[in-house]
């Protein structure tokens, strides 16, 4: 008997295609660009804002480079030249920018390369907000391991933003617009004074109703999440030890 | 895109930890452990109305190497039904992916916290016995431990004695009847010492772990530490045991009574023995080292060591101390009714 026999309590886990790195290696240049894509949604702010406080660069000059940084990645094929079996694609993206930095301080090389580039639509202001929105104290990432740990923790953020992004649609697509605002008033804006039943008050609706819709919402989010950072992995192993970093289960 | 704080990031990350049990026939009540590659809650049973633990793999998806060594842990722990090994119910994976099995709830005290309320010493060796127990029937069925430790042992509240967490079993295939109904092509293939079917030209494979070191440092045999896998047996558990019967007799108890205790020769030796480093000078068999305790409760002569006669007088003075001061006080009286008679 073969472990897929085990009858499942509920529904399977849906299976993806490791769809980014794939792409990435592909022959057909749409395809590349559709990695560039998925790779830039969850990887751009955690550089730009890396950039800003690693590199101690100024706004424009980050904003720069982190354009030049995604740009450079399409045109030397650097996700060609990853591999999976010696670093996490995170740590690997992170090396890449230290580098990409160092070198764009030889300014004719960024001159020959501006302009022939698409330039991405980065909400760089945004960004900005939330640098300035007590997210992070610079004091306390001074060394590289808690630099590190603050690359980690803006991409997690950006993985559970664009989650959060694609659970609305969800909802919205399946007229389920009630669950996302409970969602959202007690899992992403709740303070320690929001209850079930405060919600249910709210709302108009029974505390049954709100457990069971969160419970379907955080089920969703947490599906959808997976599924993001499954494509962002090159493999199962790197998948596991990425959710685990995400999900915050350490092994204790 | 949206901004979260955080606060946000937390909450999301908590309710994603927890499993989703919708579709199962259990209700979450909490959790109660959380250890390398799983985590532990306590669920209750609502068709059954009886409380379960509940073992969920950390990370979602039902292939994998974490997820068959759970799906494994669970095969296994189904085959062993002994009073001793906790009873396992159900094994599957939830909506959310993720593999689980559940076990029997047992209430009571892991080993290393119970013990400090045994001061006896032949109260902690019976508990020992138990363990045996329990180990040498997994033997007999061809399953390996290998994370025998004080943590791995729970004590439950009627004085029951369960080796728990099985999720590094090692089938001995030679011996086990549970061979053909644990399908894991990848599993060791493992010898089994004085095995007449033992064949040197078996064919040794390693998956679980390739190669990696598992275990607890202080409890692995050496062959286990150095990842010699295809030389384990059940001398190595036998290590653990010694290694877990040396800690139940040295560890304290509340009253400070077993803290102060310096072991006596022939415990001594029964530990050292059983905690060799070269597997041949060890116990052959989890019922030899068992014996050896029993004799020792008995106050009979144990294997392990060689008596020298002043040892061999004073066992036997502590073994007969009532028959011999009853003979001493009798004789006593005779001599004093003899010279008090004779004035």
């Amino acid at each position: 008997m073969t472990f897929d026999e085990i009858h499942p309590a509920g529904a399977r886990f849906p299976v993806t295609r490791w769809s980014v790195l794939e792409a990435a290696r592909s022959n057909d240049s749409s395809e590349r660009a559709r990695a560039l894509d998925s790779l830039c949604a969850a990887y751009w702010k955690p550089v730009y804002k890396y950039i800003r406080l690693r590199w101690n660069r100024l706004a424009p000059d980050a904003q720069d480079l982190t354009q030049g940084f995604f740009a450079e990645m399409l045109e030397r094929e650097l996700l060609n030249r990853f591999d999976p079996a010696k670093s996490r694609l995170r740590t690997y993206l992170r090396v890449c920018v230290d580098s990409f930095v160092m070198n764009e301080d030889k300014a004719a090389r960024r001159q020959k390369r501006g302009g022939s580039l698409p330039h991405l639509a980065l909400d760089f202001a945004g960004a900005e907000q939330e640098l300035g929105a007590a997210t992070l104290d610079p004091s306390s990432i001074a060394s590289p391991d808690s630099l590190e740990e603050f690359f980690e923790k803006e991409w997690i953020r950006s993985l559970f933003a664009l989650a959060v992004g694609d659970l609305r649609t969800l909802c919205d697509e399946k007229s389920r617009e009630r669950t996302f605002k409970l969602f959202e008033a007690y899992d992403l804006d709740g303070d320690d004074g929001v209850s079930y039943d405060r919600l249910a008050e709210e709302f108009g609706i029974a505390v049954t109703d709100v457990t069971n819709a969160l419970s379907w919402a955080r089920r969703e989010f947490r599906k959808i999440a997976l599924d993001r950072l499954r494509q962002l992995c090159a493999s199962d192993d790197e998948f596991q030890r990425e959710a685990k970093a995400a999900f915050g289960w350490h092994a204790m | 895109m949206r901004f979260l704080s955080d606060r946000a990031v937390t909450r999301l990350r908590d309710g994603a930890d927890l499993p989703d049990l919708a579709g199962t026939r259990y209700r979450l009540l909490g959790q109660i452990a959380r250890g390398g590659m799983g985590v532990v809650y306590a669920a209750e049973d609502e068709v059954l109305k009886r409380r379960v633990a509940l073992k969920v793999l950390e990370v979602p998806g039902s292939e994998g190497n974490l997820a068959n060594r759970l799906i494994r842990e669970a095969r296994v722990l189904a085959l062993l039904e002994h009073p001793g090994i906790v009873p396992i119910h159900d094994v599957g994976t939830l909506a959310d992916g993720r593999v689980f099995y559940t076990m029997k709830f047992v209430q009571g005290q892991r080993l290393d916290q119970y013990i400090a309320s045994l001061a006896s010493i032949p109260d902690r060796l019976r508990v020992f016995l138990r363990i045996c127990e329990a180990v040498a029937f997994a033997h007999a069925r061809g399953v390996l431990h290998r994370d025998l430790k004080p943590a791995n042992v729970m004590v439950g509240p009627f004085g029951e004695v369960l080796v728990v967490d099985w999720g590094l079993a090692k089938i001995l295939w030679q011996t086990s009847k549970l061979a053909p109904q644990i399908e894991d092509p990848g599993a060791t293939v493992l010898h089994v010492p004085n095995s007449s079917s033992r064949d040197d030209s078996t064919e040794v494979s390693e998956v679980t772990g390739h190669g990696t070191v598992m275990g607890t440092p202080g409890y692995m045999s050496p062959e286990q530490a150095r990842g010699d896998v295809a030389s384990l047996d059940a001398r190595s558990d036998i290590f653990s045991l010694g290694a877990l019967m040396r800690f139940l007799l040295t560890t304290g108890s509340t009253d400070g009574a077993a803290a102060s205790v310096r072991l006596e020769r022939s415990l001594e030796s029964i530990c050292a023995k059983a905690a060799a480093a070269d597997p041949a000078a060890r116990y052959q068999s989890v019922s030899d080292l068992g014996l050896d305790v029993s004799r020792y409760l008995d106050g009979l002569a144990v294997a392990a060591h060689r008596e020298s006669l002043l040892e061999k007088s004073l066992r036997f003075y502590r073994r007969y101390r009532f028959f011999i001061l009853l003979i001493l006080a009798y004789l006593a009286m005779r001599m004093f009714l003899l010279i008090f008679l004779k004035r």
